[in-house]
């Protein structure tokens, strides 16, 4: 079964077509770089996956369910970050790690381990997300996604403000998300820095996907 | 986790939010404790006037609070897109929707509870039947906290929601302002009404929104 497999996804953003027409597709175990320049679809592309937004047309199918008939179950399956942070700017880190994990059903130890890994543990757990700099935000959304074992990541610019140790930590991240079975789509615009880490790259431009040939620049 | 833990969790959150950002307390308790005072130097600080008419002026103050209390609610949620965190978590829309109203309630009671305060000591308004008052007061509160909810998720994270949200909000809370009106008119001594009849249409009001708010939220938070 493929994680995601979208076949003439056409989404549509009040009248504007942000996909029209894309078709791919992720296995699990897969890490699959999404590249392509501002407003091309990718950020479209990972919410749709995300469950959050409606396929018009086409076939659209996650982790088995099929959006067009249920985005509801999918939504809990997978670790999406976007461009915001999805946290409460009154609440601590702790807080907001325990609040998203308590609605997503993980339990404390879970929580503890993601805020580890993400290295947000220590004196910054008790700092409401408001202080906090853009980079520390980012691990924090990190570490809420992470939390959850997602099956699917949804990773949109995950480097972005984030300091050198910061974006090793999300290169692991993806690399150990893969290697346990799970699936990865990242939208970025820093190829080198996220080629090495993914095994394939698909080109989103005017709402539609392209996969690119590795090492050939090669557009099938 | 059952619904009523899920409810906590939401309330828990936004009370939480409250304590910390004291919104309620700090800024709109004082706003309605001054526009109860202005209503005071607009009635030319006529005692029997103000006496007779506090009841109203109390309701429409804490109308009045009740869109800022409510603006807040929403944009708790608006502000870093944590509402399509809510749709991600897999919480049931219902629980969110019953939290946020508790969590709302809540407030408005405390801003409500400091503004009745006010009213005894500015307009010197004197309470004859306090368990009807209570018992009014607390409808009245579930009825604007339940349809306050239920109408900032419809406006969810339109732009023009601080303009829009009083406009839509307060013809829908006339009811409301109507029968908490008479029946606090009938605990405090300022009119022959029937008070207890006004608070059975109070909680009457509360009931259906809350119905209406469970049934309603999960496709208001889809289409936000």
């Amino acid at each position: 079964m493929h994680a995601v497999d979208l076949q003439d996804v056409v989404v549509l953003l009040g009248r504007f077509p942000a996909l029209a027409g894309a078709s791919l597709s992720v296995e699990p175990g897969e890490a699959v770089l999404l590249q392509g320049p501002n407003g091309a679809g990718k950020s479209t592309l990972l919410r749709l996956c995300a469950g959050l937004l409606r396929p018009e047309r086409g076939d659209a199918m996650v982790l088995g369910q099929n959006l067009r008939r249920d985005r509801r179950s999918v939504r809990s399956r997978v670790g999406y970050v976007g461009h915001h942070s999805m946290l409460y700017d009154d609440l601590t880190v702790g807080e907001n790690l325990r609040f998203w994990g308590r609605a997503a059903g993980v339990d404390e130890s879970q929580q503890l381990a993601a805020a580890d890994r993400m290295q947000i543990r220590g004196r910054l757990f008790d700092v409401p997300v408001a202080r906090l700099s853009a980079g520390q935000r980012r691990r924090t959304a990190l570490a809420v996604a992470a939390a959850r074992r997602p099956e699917l990541w949804l990773l949109d610019e995950p480097h972005a403000g984030l300091d050198q140790d910061g974006r090793d930590i999300v290169d692991a991240l993806i690399t150990d998300a893969a290697d346990a079975g799970g699936a990865v789509l990242v939208a970025s615009h820093e190829l080198e820095r996220v080629e090495p880490v993914v095994d394939r790259r698909i080109t989103i431009a005017g709402g539609l996907a392209t996969e690119v040939r590795r090492n050939e620049g090669e557009q099938e | 986790m059952t619904l009523f833990e899920e409810i906590a969790l939401i309330a828990g959150k936004d009370l939480r939010i409250e304590g910390r950002s004291k919104v309620a307390l700090n800024q709109i308790a004082p706003f309605a404790l001054l526009v109860i005072v202005l209503f005071g130097f607009a009635l030319d600080a006529d005692r029997v006037a103000l006496q007779t008419f506090a009841p109203g002026l109390y309701w429409m103050t804490v109308l009045l609070a009740s869109i800022l209390a409510v603006h807040r609610s929403v944009a708790v949620e608006a502000g870093e897109g944590a509402r399509e965190g809510l749709l991600l978590s897999g919480l049931r829309p219902a629980s969110v929707y019953l939290g946020k109203v508790v969590a709302l309630v809540a407030q408005l009671l405390i801003v409500a509870i400091v503004l009745l305060g006010g009213v005894l000591i500015f307009y010197s308004a004197s309470i004859s039947d306090p368990v009807l008052l209570v018992t009014s007061l607390l409808g009245a509160v579930l009825g604007v906290g339940a349809a306050g909810t239920l109408y900032g998720a419809l406006l969810g994270s339109q732009r023009a929601r601080e303009t829009v949200l009083p406009i839509l909000l307060l013809p829908v809370l006339a009811p409301v302002l109507i029968a908490a009106t008479r029946a606090f008119g009938d605990a405090m001594g300022t009119t022959t009404s029937d008070g207890w009849q006004w608070t059975q249409l109070l909680y009457a009001f509360a009931a259906i929104y809350c119905a209406f708010g469970v049934l309603s939220h999960g496709v208001l938070m889809e289409e936000n």
